[in-house]
């Protein structure tokens, strides 16, 4: 784990309101693993106070990449952040996703912002394993397919791609998923996961969730984002320590 | 060899420098040693302990507020024997003063679990939590009421014969009058402050932003309202304190001291940055060669006001 002041070479606004950030950070890009995250320090003042958690979305040689939305004050001020000016990097945090197990197909379905994790996700699977992936969002802006390949999109307005729910798009698509081993990758807001997890439970797909809970640390200290363990009553995992990526058998959503 | 002394003296528990880490910033120790020196720290104090282990609080347990955060954790921990059997033998390996911290819902819970913690060697003074504001029964209520400080002060006084600190709440009129009772029944500090409880809503949906609705705050924005009832024990009652309250640096720490305290702890800072309170030590002793301090410890209660 590194607390390390690093430079923003590039900051791109991809669409409306999403922004991917590039930082030089050679000693977090060699260590850091798919689904795991950093807790970002915006500034070096009172307000905003707390870092804020940012999944690691890509890296490439030396450098990381964050995608966000702008969406409260710490955000606002990452996307002005000029060339050169440094940020505050407290990571690699959390576990990251399990690859290695087996099966012949990933299939990566990310709602909205939940796209985060999965270029650099991609990145480690493909060469390894054929992808699919399914991305959907409210509207055609919402839709997130920065670095990820073959791509079907939904949208709830149908703007773009399937009119429905990205896993409305992945029932449609049931056939073709059977005639694999699959491993189901999912990322976006709790409703989307739990309907991923029923979807799952019902096909019996072996399934990892990327989870996401208000935090104060990101390290176990605060013991601020708990979620409810599926597997012993009465007790609570840390989204932050335990997760954020988690076997969607092992929580309750 | 440092040519400022920067030991302090908190009743009988004597610290190597007045930077303690503050209960429920710190866990028990073992995820902070990966960033800081444990054994450059004054005195660590764990989560809160009661006698049976605690879920705590589904979320949203933490808000952030300006310069400050909400919490309402609910007292997660592991209970005591749990801490005895898989916590301590890590912080073994450290020679840090470790202090505990209790919470319970009754006055025979808070000397249970003294009792069963005294035999421990490796913890060299409890610290008594009377005021969480963040769990229905007990806690606050205890912290509001001067009889019962006093009373579960002389309770867990009786079992123990290690330093005893008790923390107290700043929800209340007079924060002076806790510490009075402390001191006369036997309590040898205290620490000030507990968070001040406070709440926040979401406009759109009109629901409290935290599930317990009500929760701690705690960080900078709490910290005048520290260095005043800081100032309103040290200037009434003759009792150690340990203040608490909003510390970002070391400046933060001498401005503590000065308005009374005789050791301070970090919280919030350290789910911010936790490296910074190992940081300060050493920074304290750069401002009191500066100035000349021979010991840190003349610094306490050395506000210069006029009468």
């Amino acid at each position: 784990m590194f607390v390390i002041k690093s430079p923003v070479t590039e900051t791109k606004q991809l669409q409306e309101n999403i922004f991917l950030q590039k930082i030089h950070c050679p000693e977090i890009a060699s260590v850091i693993k798919a689904g795991q995250f950093l807790n970002v320090r915006v500034l070096e003042s009172t307000y905003p106070l707390l870092r804020r958690p940012f999944s690691i979305c890509d890296v490439e040689d030396d450098y990381i990449y964050l995608l966000f939305n702008v969406m409260g004050e710490g955000t606002i001020i990452l996307s002005h952040k000029p060339e050169g000016a440094l940020i505050d990097l407290l990571g690699p945090l959390g576990k990251g996703f399990n690859t290695e197990d087996d099966y012949e197909l990933a299939v990566i379905a990310a709602g909205g912002l939940g796209a985060a994790p999965f270029p650099f996700l991609t990145k480690e699977l493909k060469d390894k394993k054929e992808i699919k992936t399914f991305v959907g969002g409210r509207s055609k802006s919402d839709v997130i397919t920065y670095g990820m390949i073959n791509v079907s999109v939904a949208t709830d307005d149908g703007s773009a791609g399937y009119k429905g729910t990205v896993v409305d798009l992945m029932r449609e698509n049931l056939q073709e998923l059977k005639s694999k081993k699959i491993k189901v990758f999912a990322c976006g807001p709790t409703p989307m996961l739990r309907a991923v997890k029923e979807f799952c439970v019902e096909n019996d797909f072996n399934c990892e969730v990327s989870t996401e809970c208000a935090m104060a640390c990101g390290f176990g200290i605060c013991q601020g984002c708990p979620i409810e363990s599926a597997n012993e009553k009465d007790k609570y995992l840390l989204v932050c320590k335990d997760g954020p990526v988690f076997n969607i058998k092992d929580v309750m959503l | 060899m440092s040519k400022v002394d920067l030991s302090v003296n908190i009743g009988p528990l004597k610290l190597r420098n007045p930077v303690m880490l503050a209960s429920g910033t710190v866990g028990y120790g073992t995820e902070i040693s990966e960033f800081t020196d444990l054994n450059t720290i004054g005195a660590i104090v764990t989560k809160s302990l009661s006698l049976k282990p605690r879920k705590g609080n589904p979320p949203q347990r933490i808000v952030e507020t300006p310069s400050g955060m909400l919490n309402a954790i609910g007292l997660a921990n592991v209970g005591v024997e749990a801490f005895i059997k898989e916590k301590i033998p890590f912080l073994k390996n450290y020679d840090v003063p470790l202090i505990c911290n209790i919470a319970a819902s009754t006055i025979e819970e808070y000397v249970e679990c003294t009792k069963i913690l005294t035999g421990e060697e490796t913890i060299k003074a409890f610290e008594i939590n009377v005021s969480c504001p963040n769990v229905k029964e007990g806690g606050l209520q205890f912290g509001n009421d001067v009889k019962a400080v006093g009373k579960v002060t002389e309770m867990v006084r009786a079992v123990t014969d290690k330093p005893l600190i008790i923390k107290l709440s700043p929800n209340v009129s007079y924060i002076w009058e806790f510490a009075d009772a402390v001191k006369k029944e036997g309590g040898d500090a205290v620490s000030a402050i507990n968070t001040v409880v406070g709440s926040a809503f979401d406009i759109y949906t009109k629901k409290p932003k935290l599930f317990n609705v009500n929760g701690g705050l705690s960080g900078p924005a709490i910290k005048p309202v520290a260095i005043a009832k800081v100032l309103e024990i040290s200037r009434k009652v003759d009792i150690p304190v340990i203040g608490i309250g909003g510390i970002m640096n070391w400046k933060d720490v001498i401005e503590f001291m000065i308005a009374g305290a005789s050791a301070v702890q970090i919280g919030t800072l350290n789910f911010i940055d936790p490296t910074a309170a190992g940081k300060m030590v050493g920074e304290l002793e750069q401002y009191c060669e500066q100035m000349n301090i021979k010991r840190i410890s003349e610094l306490t209660a050395s506000y210069d006001i006029e009468e």
